[in-house]
């Protein structure tokens, strides 16, 4: 059978006749014997959740019987809640009397032409029947089922007649697709007891569902009401039970609904009914459809490991002893395989479980497992316990971009923390305060070659965002390599030769008796390998055949996010070659750091008494000009700038010398700070910027604060003590202090107005761009590329027809295309 | 005004009207139905001008800083 279309609607009572295979109208659930009653909420007709019991119906065991539906026949007709809106609205638009559209017959036409939605529709109505010239009373709403006509409300019955005398071709009118007295309900749908099981607590106590609960309420009230009319009871109580009946109906479908007390279970928890269950994040849809649990997968506290290869990850020994990945036996690998299973689960590496060839599952434990062992043949398959090399797939969220999610080899470690090299902290912005991260074990051949394949670490080295290397040296790796590769930096023989030992064995070491710190770099590079660049502070860096010549290596060499010569290696060599190269230049930098020692200081930042002067009488200079440019704005002698006002003017100057005041800062602390691990970790872009080192040890400078000169507070000043209007640099935020010597009160006020506009600004920032991806996710994530190139969605409708329309990779080129004459000079030399 | 031909602009891409061989050459090539294209509505400037009917399909190049030339096709579809 091929589904041809799916219509959403409201089934009438023909319908729920028709799927019902029994009428409930008993209030109790069981017997004495504790067996469920036929024509009770448990009737044993409506599907089984008890394990060995075969379904009455359909014969199927638990599993095999999806369960059916019941029914039951209300005494009188309720309004559904969800639809009492709609209801309301067909009510207004047809005549009380004649049951016709309250539209003049010459409107009709136009009327069908808008194409409007109903709540629209209704607007344009009008007050007096144009068919019968009856008037229309006044309408009203009554939240949250009850609608009142004039001064009367209308029970569900009259309501109920009312739409049935509606005519198709009104209702065609209007595109209303549904025969609109089905709104209201004569007969309930009982779902199976499949949908709402009751649990068997320990003690043998059975505990109901709360849909059920809620049902024996409404088979309750319904026999209620019946008796009482067959009785002939007095109008009142006929009414009361009604209403009863309604609220009771209301809330099992939902019950958060306002001005409607929230029916309660006997301890007093509220109960969760239909739509409790289909809403919200945990819900149905976006808790059990939309998004899935997963087996083979592990969660722990990840911690850094720089010695494991940037591509692995390490997996605390109890994790891999749960995670398994099925292998088919087959004659080459029985032997091996004998062994895990003979380990059994308990000693790595085991096996779990194995699977028989006619598909039978097995647990291996310690009683069987010899067995098994001895049994397994050509055809079986073992889930045995992840081993040294296997592939997984490591992500951290918020997964942002798709180097979140990586590839890696697993490398089983002792302790309880998941290890990652801090290489591939950047892409999953990733620090170890805590942070935790999920491990997948993919599970088929196929889904272990695409990760080996298009998402291991090694592949993802370049990223697709700006064409250049986002794994690569960080913190300590770069200051380590910057104070190795400085220029007169001899090892002799003894040193040099442990220092390359410690990270790689298959280096050849050069025969010589002392080497310079830049010959051991050369050495893990490519023997054929040229380069030329600049380092961070704009010196030239030149590799010539593998040989590192001048300039120091850097940040700007081999950090995250800018290695340009991470790039050139990696578009020359390839993935591989780029990792392993990465993985011992920044294991020789640690081992380096470690040898001498890095250790930082205040006193790392403290400035010579020539250099403090020189930054006061700066400090002085622009206070002078600031306040020179201040009275020529107020004589009005200030020359304008094209554009803008005088004021504008004014305060576009004082921002030019303010820059230009912090630049003479920052050339004399150049100057005058003495050689420091601090000023290595600023110069080798380890962390840390010259900047924040001025504004520890110098001057913080302006504050800003909505982008310009602090201007918010009191009225025309910013603090009490201030004249008003007073535009001069302190009282408009100018620190004239750095961090170490102190701020006055006044200039840490500003500081903490600054930071706290700072922090505002991000965290918007960040929930802003989140809720933005998440939209853009929900419009795209079921395109794909196709194998013809073009770019389809979910029902095969072409997108686009070329990648990004010029099927160019930005991970894979170079910036700005290709470039054709390298690789053809390569090809052809 | 009135005369302002915006065909001339030069943000606005060449478009062109395909024949009926060309446009079920173009159908064949991708395995696909008219449905399947991405559409254009009639009330578009540039079908306007061109006087292009429904279910007429668009070819259109534009000028790629990356790659030169690209091609997109359009169908004309009712427009609300």
């Amino acid at each position: 059978m091929i589904i041809d279309k799916i219509v959403f609607g409201i089934m009438d009572s023909q319908m729920i006749k028709k799927l019902s295979v029994a009428n409930i109208t008993k209030t109790d659930l069981y017997d004495q014997e504790g067996y469920p009653i036929e024509g009770g909420l448990m009737d044993p007709r409506l599907g089984v959740v008890d394990p060995g019991v075969r379904c009455r119906t359909c014969g199927g065991s638990i599993g095999d019987c999806q369960g059916h539906f019941g029914l039951l026949q209300l005494t009188r007709p309720i309004i559904h809640v969800h639809y009492a809106k709609i209801i309301f609205t067909l009510l207004k638009m047809f005549c009380r009397d004649c049951s016709r559209i309250l539209v003049a017959e010459k409107d009709l036409e136009s009327f069908k032409e808008k194409g409007l939605a109903l709540k629209e529709l209704a607007k344009s109505t009008k007050k007096k029947c144009p068919w019968c010239t009856k008037e229309v009373k006044k309408w009203k709403f009554v939240k949250p089922s009850s609608f009142q006509e004039g001064a009367k409300l209308l029970d569900a019955t009259t309501v109920r007649s009312r739409l049935e005398k509606i005519t198709n071709d009104d209702l065609e009118i209007i595109n209303f697709k549904i025969r609109p007295e089905n709104l209201i309900l004569t007969i309930l749908p009982v779902p199976p007891v499949t949908v709402r099981p009751s649990i068997t607590l320990q003690s043998g106590e059975r505990s109901e569902d709360d849909l059920t609960h809620k049902l024996v309420d409404i088979v309750r009230i319904n026999e209620r009401l019946k008796e009482n009319i067959d009785l002939g009871a007095p109008e009142f109580i006929i009414e009361d039970l009604w209403e009863l009946l309604q609220y009771h109906i209301s809330t099992y479908f939902d019950n958060d609904i306002t001005g409607v007390p929230p029916a309660r279970h006997r301890s007093g928890r509220i109960l969760k009914t239909i739509s409790q269950r289909l809403k919200t994040k945990e819900g149905r849809f976006r808790g059990n459809l939309a998004g899935k649990r997963v087996n083979f997968c592990a969660r722990t506290v990840t911690s850094p490991d720089p010695k494991i290869n940037i591509d692995e990850v390490g997996v605390p020994l109890e994790i891999a002893k749960e995670l398994t990945i099925p292998i088919n036996v087959t004659e080459n690998n029985i032997k091996s395989i004998q062994k895990n299973v003979l380990n059994g689960t308990n000693i790595w590496p085991g096996a779990n479980y194995v699977i028989r060839p006619d598909g039978r599952r097995k647990k291996i434990t310690d009683m069987t497992k010899e067995e098994i062992a001895k049994e397994l043949t050509v055809g079986y398959i073992v889930e045995r316990h992840i081993q040294n090399g296997d592939v997984s797939l490591f992500n951290r969220q918020p997964s942002l971009h798709r180097m979140s999610i990586m590839g890696h080899r697993i490398r089983i470690m002792p302790n309880k923390t998941m290890r990652l090299n801090l290489c591939v902290t950047t892409p999953y912005n990733a620090d170890f305060d805590g942070d935790e991260m999920n491990l997948h074990i993919p599970q088929t051949l196929e889904s272990q070659a695409e990760t080996d394949i298009l998402m291991a670490v090694p592949k993802n080295i370049r990223s697709p965002r700006f064409s250049g290397p986002i794994i690569g040296a960080v913190r300590d790796h770069l200051s380590g390599i910057y104070l190795i590769t400085q220029d007169k930096n001899n090892f002799t023989r003894d040193k040099f030769v442990q220092l390359i030992r410690s990270v790689n064995t298959d280096i050849e070491i050069p025969n010589k008796s002392s080497i310079t710190g830049k010959e051991i770099f050369s050495l893990f590079l490519p023997k054929d390998f040229s380069y030329e660049g600049k380092s961070k502070s704009g010196n030239k860096v030149i590799i010539e055949n593998g040989k590192l010549i001048e300039g120091v290596i850097d940040k700007a060499s081999i950090g995250a996010e800018n290695g340009k010569l991470l790039d050139k290696l990696e578009k020359l060599y390839g993935p591989k070659i780029t990792r392993d190269f990465l993985f011992d230049i920044t294991r020789l930098a640690i081992e380096y750091t470690m040898w001498v020692g890095f250790s930082i200081s205040i006193s790392d930042q403290d400035i010579s008494k020539e250099g403090k002067e020189k930054i006061k009488k700066t400090i002085e200079i622009l206070r002078k000009e600031v306040d020179d440019l201040i009275e020529e704005y107020e004589n009005g002698k200030i020359k304008l700038l094209p554009g803008r006002s005088m004021k504008d003017s004014l305060e576009v100057m004082i921002k030019r010398k303010l820059n230009k005041t912090l630049d003479d800062v920052e050339n004399i602390m150049t100057k005058s700070l003495p050689e420091s691990n601090t000023l290595t970790m600023a110069k080798s872009g380890a962390r840390g910027d010259l900047i924040n080192i001025v504004q520890t040890a110098a001057m913080v400078g302006q504050e800003m604060a909505m982008s310009g000169r602090m201007e918010r507070g009191y009225h025309q000043r910013i603090f009490p003590h201030f004249k008003k209007n007073d535009i001069s640099l302190e009282s408009r935020g100018f620190v004239a202090h750095g961090f170490k010597d102190g701020l006055t009160p006044f200039e840490f006020f500003f500081d903490a107005m600054n930071s706290r506009e700072s922090l505002m600004d991000k965290s918007l920032k960040t929930r802003h761009s989140g809720y933005m991806e998440r939209r853009l996710v929900g419009a795209m994530q079921d395109m794909k590329v196709e194998y013809d190139g073009t770019i389809r969605d979910a029902i095969n409708r072409i997108v686009q027809f070329t990648p990004g329309e010029d099927g160019l990779d930005p991970s894979r080129i170079e910036r700005g295309g290709i470039n054709v004459k390298r690789i053809a000079d390569k090809l052809f030399k | 005004m009135a005369d302002f031909n915006i065909s001339k602009h030069n943000i606005v891409p060449k478009h062109e009207i395909l024949t009926s061989d060309q446009k079920k050459e173009v159908l064949e090539k991708y395995g696909i139905t008219l449905k399947q294209l991405p559409r254009i509505t009639d009330k578009d400037p540039m079908v306007k001008l061109l006087e292009a009917k429904i279910e007429d399909v668009l070819k259109i190049t534009r000028k790629s800083e990356t790659a030169g030339e690209s091609i997109y096709y359009r169908v004309v579809v009712k427009g609300k």
